[in-house]
C-alpha cells in the first residue's frame, strides 16, 4: 500500500528529507520502520532501535503496534520541545 | 471562538487577545495568562536565535485535544493558545495560553495544565543557535513530571522509542 512518510527536526536534517511517498508491504509501524532501515543505510542510522523516536499515524501519536492503512501519513520525530 | 488555537510566525498582542476573550462576557471574573519568552541563555550557553519547527495539522489538532481536556476537567469559560514558529530572538514572545473562568482558581489551574500538556504533547521542536553553533534542544524529564501531577502519564523525554 502507499503511505506518506514525514520526518521532523533532527531526523529531517539527518535524512535530508521532510516528506516522501512510499510503497510498503508493512502492516504496522514496527514493520515499516524495519523495512525502511533495511532499504537504505541512511534510514538504518536515523531510525535505529534504542533511539528516542516518536511516531504519529494520521496525526495521532502511537506505538509500534499501530496499524497502517492505505494512504495514511506516518511521521517520525524526536521528543517534542515546544512551549 | 470560545476555545481556539493559532500557530503563526507573527508576534501577538496579549492585551488585545485578553480583550477579545473577555468581550461581552460578563460571567467572566478571572483571566489567567501565561506567556513564554526566549531567554538569552539556556543551560549556561548563550542563545542568539531560537528556531521553532512544527508539524502543521497535527499541532493544531493536538492543542485542540488539550483544550477539550481542559474544558472537561476545569470550570472554564474560554481559552486561547497562540504558539509562534520560525526564527525567534531573545526577548521575543513564543507562546501564550490565556484562560478565563468565573473565579480565579479554575483559570490558574487550567492555564498551568495546558502549558504542562503542551510542553510534552504538541509537536514543536526548538533549535538553538549560539556562539558554538546550532543544536536541537533536548526534551526534559521535568516536563513529563509536571504533566504527571495531573494524573497523566507522559514519556516524551524517555530515552526509549
Amino acid at each position: 500500500m502507499k503511505v506518506t512518510l514525514r520526518f521532523f527536526s533532527s531526523l529531517r536534517e539527518q535524512l535530508g528529507l521532510s516528506v516522501q511517498e512510499h510503497d510498503t508491504l508493512a502492516l504496522n509501524v514496527a514493520q515499516l520502520r524495519a523495512e525502511l532501515m533495511h532499504l537504505n543505510p541512511k534510514y538504518d542510522q536515523a531510525l535505529a532501535s534504542g533511539k528516542a523516536i516518536r511516531v504519529a499515524v494520521n496525526h495521532e501519536v502511537c506505538d509500534d503496534n499501530a496499524l497502517l492503512s492505505e494512504g495514511c501519513e506516518v511521521a517520525f520525530f524526536p521528543p517534542v520541545t515546544g512551549g | 471562538m470560545t476555545f481556539s488555537v493559532l500557530i503563526q510566525t507573527e508576534d501577538f498582542d496579549v492585551s488585545r487577545e485578553v480583550q477579545t476573550l473577555r468581550s461581552a462576557k460578563a460571567d467572566i471574573g478571572a483571566v489567567c495568562v501565561f506567556v513564554g519568552t526566549v531567554r538569552d541563555r539556556n543551560d549556561g550557553d548563550k542563545v542568539s536565535t531560537l528556531e521553532l519547527e512544527h508539524y502543521p495539522g497535527m499541532t493544531e489538532k493536538s492543542i485542540e485535544q488539550m483544550l477539550n481536556a481542559a474544558k472537561a476537567r476545569f470550570d472554564i469559560i474560554s481559552a486561547k493558545v497562540i504558539h509562534r514558529v520560525g526564527i525567534l530572538y531573545p526577548l521575543d514572545q513564543i507562546v501564550m495560553v490565556a484562560v478565563t473562568s468565573a473565579h480565579r482558581g479554575q483559570s490558574f489551574q487550567a492555564c498551568e495544565f495546558l502549558m504542562d500538556y503542551l510542553k510534552t504533547q504538541a509537536p514543536f521542536w526548538k533549535k538553538e543557535t549560539g556562539p558554538n553553533g546550532s543544536h536541537w534542544v533536548d526534551a526534559r524529564i521535568s516536563d513529563d513530571q509536571a504533566l504527571a501531577r495531573w494524573g497523566i502519564e507522559a514519556n516524551n523525554a524517555s530515552p526509549q522509542s
